[in-house]
C-alpha cells in the first residue's frame, strides 16, 4: 500500500530529524532538571515507536492480505468469534506498556519538581518572577537587585523561582534549563531549576496573555558566580532604584525592553506569599481601599 | 450615532468589510430567491416547523458543513500568517480572535453539530424506532444550537469575535483583560447552544432506552448505537458544568461577580478547573460516535461480523468513565505539586488501554474479511495510522514531567488535532459518505470522493507532523509571529501546504456534493453497500414513518441474518401509524433566544426583558396546549410502500 510506505517514511524522517544534527532546544539541555525531561522524552518516544510499529505491521499485513482484489469471488468471510488468549495479548502487552510509563512518569516527576541531587545540600537562591501583560520582573532579595526582561543566574548553583502575576496566567519558561510553570495572581508557584552550562538562552511566557504575548520573552545569561557577582556589583554602582511609581509605569501593558534597577519592588507591592487567609488587618485596609476607590 | 458606536468591530480590516458587503449581498439573494420561486410555504412546512429525526438530521448536517468552511477559513488564515516570520498579513488582534474564533467554531459549531446530525439521522433507524422519544424537544434543540451558532458568527461583523482562545481562560478573559464584548460573545452563544446540546443528551438516553425495536436487547444494539448512548450519557453528565461556568462568567462580565477576577476572593484557577472538567469529557463526546462509526463502516466493507463486540462495548464503558478523571491533564503546570501531577497522569496514560484494545478488534475485524476501498472505508483506514500517531503522542504528554516542556507548544497542537482530525473529521466525512444514499437517494462520486480522500489525508499529515518539531524546538502555541533566528520558518511553510492540501479535499467534497447531485443515479435500491444493520431496511428515501412495520429482531445484525440466514424482519400487518405534528414554537422561541441573546451582549436591558417575556410567553402556550399528533392510516402507508417498489416484504 502506497499510503503506508508513505506514513512510515513520514515517520522516519520525522525521528531522523529528531536525532538529526542541529538538536532542538528541547533536546539541548543546559541543566539537569532539563536533561532529565529531555531522557523522560526519548523513553516515551522509543516505546511509543514500539506500538506505532507493531500497529502498522498488522494493518499492512492485513489489507494486503485480504483486500477483496486479491480473495476469490465466492469467497464469504467467516463468522468470528473471540479468542480469550487474543483478548489478554491485546490487553496485557498495553496494560505492561502503560505500566511501565506510569513509573516513569511518578518517579521523573517528582524528580523534576525538586532540587537536584548533587546540590541538595546547597541553599537555593531565591529570584521572584513576576508577569504583567508583556514583560517579566525579576527580583534578585538577597543581592537587592531588580531586572526587567532578563536574567542573569550563576551556574551550578540550585535557584529557586517564585512565580506570579500581575495580569493574565503566564507560564514562565526556559527550555534548555527546565519544564514551563504557571505564574498567576494572588499566589506564587515555585520552579527549581539549575544552570550546569555556561551560555545564553531563551526564556518566554508560554501561555496566552492577550495582544503582546507573542514578543514576551526575556534572555537567559547563564554565567560563573565570580561573573554573576561581578554582574551584581557592577548593577549595585551604576543602575538606578526602583521606587513604586517607576512600578507602577512598568506594570502598564506594553513592551519594555531590558532595565536594570538596583533595588527591588518587593518591599512596596510585596509578593502574594500567603494565598488564602488574609489577616483582619489587611482585610480592614483592603475594605477602606475599595470605599475610598467607589 | 453614540449608540450605533458599540456594534462596531474593533479592528476593521478590508476583510471584515467585504465579508459584511458579501454577508449582505447573500441574505438578499437567499430571502429574494425563495420568495422569487415561492418556497416561503415549503420551507416553514417542511423544515422550519419539521419535528422529523431526518429532516433534522439533514439540517445539523447543512450547518455544520457550512461551520467546517468558516472554521477552515479561520485555519487557513493562521497558517498563512505564520508561514514565514515577521509575517505581516494578520495584526495581533486579529490572529488572536481568528484562533479563538476557530477553535470555538469547529469543537462547538462543527463538530457537535456533525455527530448530532449524524446521531439524530441514524440512531432511530438503527433501533427500527419512528423517531425520537420527544420530536418537539429535538426540534428545539437543532434551533437553540443554530441560533446559538449564529449569534456566535455574528461577532465577526458585529461588535467583534471574542479573543482570549478557545478555553477563554481567566482573568485573560474578564472584563479587566478584555474590557471589550467580543468574550461576552462567546459566553452567551456556547450558552444558548449548549442548552439545545443538553435537551439533545436527554432526548437520545430516553430514545435509545426507551425505544428499541423488539428483541432489540442492550447486548444487540449496534455499535454506533452503543457509542450515542454512551456519549449521550457523557453529555448530560458534562454539559451542566459548562452552563454553571458559562453562567458564572456572564456573571463576572455582566453584573460584577468575582467568581474569577484577580482580585476580592475571585479565583482564575476554578474556571481552568470548571472547564476542563467539561472540556475532557467533551473530548469523548466527539471521538466515541466516531468509534461507532468506524465499527459499523469496517465490519460493513470487510464483509465481517465487528469482532469483540462486547469488549468493543465495555471498552466504550470504560472509556467514559476514565474521562471524568483526567481533566488535570490540561494543567499539569498550574502547580498543584507532584502528587496530583503523578495521580492525574496515570489516570490519562490508563485510557490508552481501552483505545488500544478498540484499534486492534478494528483490525482484527478485518481478518480474514473481504476488504473494499470505498470513501467510507479509505477514511477508516486512514483513521488508524494516523489516529495510532496522535494517541501514542498523547501518551507522551500525559507523562507530566515531560508535559512541563510540551505544554502551550506546537507539539501539543500537533497532538490534539492528529487525534481530532482523524478521529473526528474522518469519521464524519465516512459516516457522512456511507449515510449519504439513505439521506438523500443518490450515492457520492467514489473517484472524486477517494481524490478528496488523499488530499485531506496527506495534507493531514503535511500540516501537523512538522508542528510536533517546531514544538520541540520551542515554538508556543497561539504566537502570531516569530523571528527569523528562532528558526521555526521552514516547518511552519510545510504546514500551510499541508493546510492548502486539506482545503483542496474540502473543495473536492463540495464539487462531489454538486457532480453527485446532478449526475448520479437514483436507482441505488434500498441497501447500496450490502450492510448489516436495520437502518437499512427501510426505504430509500426513507418514508417519514421509517418503517412500515415494526421490525423484530434476534441478532446484532438482524438486516444480515435477514438476507444471509434467511430470518424475517417484518412479522406485522401494516396498521395506522402515530405520528408528530409539526410545530413552529421551538422556531420562533429560539428567535427570542437569539434576540435575548444579543441584548445580552450589549447590555441592551430593555431587548433582554421583551425577548425573555416572549420566551416565558412560548413555555405558557406549551405547557396548556394539547397535541396528540396525527395518525397515517394504514392504506395510506401501503400505497407509499408499493409506489417505492413493486417488491413486497
Amino acid at each position: 500500500m502506497k499510503k503506508q510506505w508513505l506514513f512510515s517514511g513520514l515517520l522516519l524522517s520525522f525521528l531522523l530529524f529528531l536525532s538529526g544534527c542541529e538538536p532542538l532546544t528541547v533536546f539541548d539541555p543546559m541543566g539537569p532538571q532539563a536533561a532529565l525531561l529531555k531522557d523522560v522524552i526519548w523513553i516515551s518516544i522509543w516505546t511509543m515507536l514500539f506500538v506505532v510499529v507493531v500497529v502498522f505491521i498488522i494493518l499492512i499485513y492485513i489489507l494486503v492480505k485480504y483486500r477483496s482484489t486479491k480473495t476469490p469471488s465466492d469467497y464469504r468471510p467467516p463468522i468470528v468469534k473471540g479468542n480469550i488468549w487474543v483478548e489478554i495479548t491485546t490487553i496485557g502487552i498495553p496494560v505492561l506498556i502503560i505500566v511501565f510509563l506510569s513509573f516513569v512518569s511518578v518517579q521523573s516527576t517528582y524528580e523534576a519538581e525538586s532540587v537536584p541531587k548533587q546540590f541538595k545540600d546547597e541553599e537555593p537562591m531565591v529570584i521572584y518572577a513576576a508577569s504583567s501583560n508583556w514583560k517579566w520582573h525579576f527580583s534578585y532579595p538577597e543581592e537587592d537587585i531588580e531586572t526587567v526582561n532578563y536574567l542573569f543566574l550563576p551556574t551550578d548553583r540550585p535557584v529557586e523561582f517564585r512565580l506570579y502575576s500581575f495580569d493574565a496566567i503566564s507560564s514562565f519558561w526556559i527550555p534548555q534549563l527546565a519544564g514551563q510553570k504557571y505564574a498567576m495572581t494572588g499566589m506564587i508557584t515555585t520552579l527549581n531549576l539549575t544552570a550546569t552550562e555556561e551560555g545564553e538562552m531563551q526564556g518566554r511566557n508560554a501561555n496566552f496573555s492577550g495582544e503582546g504575548f507573542a514578543e514576551q520573552t526575556f534572555n537567559v545569561s547563564a554565567v560563573s558566580q565570580k561573573e554573576f557577582d561581578e554582574w551584581v556589583k557592577e548593577v549595585k554602582n551604576t543602575a538606578e532604584p526602583l521606587d513604586e511609581k517607576t512600578f507602577n509605569k512598568l506594570l502598564k501593558p506594553g513592551h519594555l525592553g531590558q532595565k536594570t534597577f538596583s533595588s527591588t519592588h518587593l518591599d512596596f507591592s510585596p509578593p502574594p506569599e500567603e494565598h488564602g487567609e488574609m489577616s483582619e488587618e489587611e482585610m480592614k485596609k483592603e475594605m477602606e481601599q475599595e470605599q475610598s476607590d467607589h | 450615532m453614540e449608540f450605533f458606536k458599540q456594534f462596531a468591530v474593533p479592528n476593521p480590516t478590508p476583510t471584515i468589510y467585504l465579508s459584511m458587503v458579501a454577508i449582505g449581498l447573500t441574505l438578499i439573494a437567499v430571502l429574494a430567491g425563495i420568495t422569487y420561486f415561492k418556497k416561503w410555504g415549503y420551507l416553514w412546512s417542511e423544515w422550519l416547523t419539521t419535528v422529523d429525526h431526518k429532516r433534522i438530521g439533514i439540517m445539523y448536517l447543512i450547518s455544520a458543513l457550512l461551520m467546517l468552511f468558516r472554521g477552515g477559513v479561520d485555519a487557513l488564515m493562521m497558517r498563512a500568517q505564520t508561514s514565514m516570520p515577521g509575517n505581516e498579513l494578520l495584526s495581533a488582534a486579529e490572529y488572536n480572535e481568528i484562533f479563538t474564533t476557530h477553535g470555538v467554531v469547529m469543537i462547538f459549531f462543527m463538530a457537535m453539530a456533525f455527530i448530532t446530525a449524524l446521531m439524530n439521522f441514524v440512531v432511530p433507524l438503527q433501533i427500527g424506532a419512528r423517531d425520537v422519544a420527544f420530536p418537539r424537544l429535538n426540534a428545539l434543540s437543532f434551533w437553540l444550537y443554530f441560533m446559538g451558532a449564529m449569534l456566535f458568527n455574528l461577532s465577526f461583523v458585529i461588535g467583534g469575535s471574542p479573543s482570549s482562545g478557545w478555553t477563554s481562560y481567566f482573568p485573560l478573559a474578564g472584563n479587566e483583560l478584555s474590557p471589550h464584548i467580543g468574550t461576552n460573545y462567546y459566553m452567551i452563544a456556547l450558552q444558548i447552544a449548549g442548552l439545545g446540546t443538553l435537551i439533545t443528551g436527554i432526548n437520545f438516553i430516553v430514545t435509545i432506552f426507551k425505544m428499541r425495536a423488539p428483541g432489540m436487547k442492550l447486548m444487540k444494539m449496534p455499535l454506533f448505537t452503543w457509542s450515542a448512548l454512551i456519549t449521550n450519557l457523557l453529555i448530560t453528565f458534562a454539559f451542566p458544568v459548562l452552563t454553571v461556568a458559562l453562567a458564572m462568567g456572564t456573571m463576572d462580565r455582566l453584573f460584577g461577580t468575582h467568581f474569577f477576577t484577580m482580585d476580592n476572593g475571585g479565583m482564575a484557577m476554578l474556571w481552568a478547573n470548571f472547564f476542563w472538567v467539561w472540556g475532557h469529557p467533551e473530548v469523548y463526546i466527539l471521538v466515541l460516535p466516531a468509534f461507532g462509526i468506524y465499527s459499523e463502516v469496517i465490519s460493513t466493507f470487510s464483509k465481517r461480523n465487528l469482532y469483540g463486540y462486547t469488549s468493543m462495548v465495555v471498552s466504550i464503558v470504560v472509556i467514559s468513565t476514565l474521562a471524568f478523571l483526567v481533566w488535570v491533564h490540561h494543567f499539569f503546570t498550574m502547580g498543584q505539586g507532584a502528587l496530583v501531577n503523578s495521580i492525574f497522569s496515570i489516570t490519562t496514560m490508563a485510557i490508552a488501554i481501552p483505545t488500544g484494545i478498540k484499534i486492534f478488534n478494528w483490525l482484527f475485524t478485518m481478518w480474514k474479511g473481504k476488504i473494499q476501498f470505498t470513501v467510507p472505508m479509505l477514511y477508516s483506514l486512514g483513521f488508524i495510522p494516523i489516529f495510532t500517531i496522535g494517541g501514542v503522542t498523547g501518551v507522551m504528554l500525559g507523562i507530566a514531567s515531560a508535559d512541563y516542556q510540551y505544554h502551550n507548544t506546537m507539539f501539543l497542537v500537533a497532538h490534539f488535532h492528529l487525534v481530532i482530525i482523524p478521529g473526528v473529521v474522518f469519521a464524519m466525512l465516512a459516516g457522512m459518505t456511507y449515510w449519504w444514499p439513505k439521506m438523500f437517494g443518490f450515492m457520492l462520486n467514489e473517484r472524486i470522493g477517494k481524490w478528496a480522500f488523499w488530499n485531506i489525508a496527506i495534507g493531514t499529515c503535511l500540516a501537523f507532523f512538522p508542528m510536533f518539531i517546531s514544538g520541540l524546538d520551542g515554538q508556543a502555541r497561539r504566537m502570531y509571529t516569530y523571528s527569523e533566528v528562532a528558526g521555526f520558518g521552514i516547518w511552519n511553510l510545510l504546514s500551510f501546504f499541508g493546510a492548502l492540501g486539506l482545503a483542496m479535499g474540502f473543495i473536492l467534497i463540495v464539487f462531489n456534493v454538486y457532480y453527485s447531485a446532478r449526475y448520479a443515479s437514483r436507482d441505488i435500491g434500498d441497501d447500496p453497500w450490502d450492510a448489516r444493520t436495520l437502518e437499512w431496511a427501510t426505504r430509500t428515501p426513507v418514508p417519514e414513518y421509517n418503517f412500515a412495520v415494526t421490525p423484530q429482531v434476534d441478532s446484532r445484525e438482524p438486516l444480515w441474518d435477514s438476507k444471509y440466514e434467511g430470518k424475517t424482519l417484518f412479522k406485522e400487518e401494516i396498521k395506522d401509524i402515530h405520528m408528530p405534528n409539526n410545530s413552529g414554537q421551538p422556531f420562533i422561541m429560539t428567535i427570542f433566544f437569539f434576540v435575548a441573546g444579543f441584548g445580552l451582549v450589549f447590555s441592551m436591558w430593555p431587548v433582554v426583558y421583551v425577548a425573555a417575556a416572549g420566551i416565558a410567553v412560548l413555555l405558557f402556550i406549551r405547557s396548556f396546549e394539547r397535541d396528540d399528533g396525527r395518525h397515517i392510516h394504514a392504506e395510506e402507508v401501503r400505497e407509499t410502500e408499493n409506489n417505492k417498489r413493486g417488491d413486497t416484504r
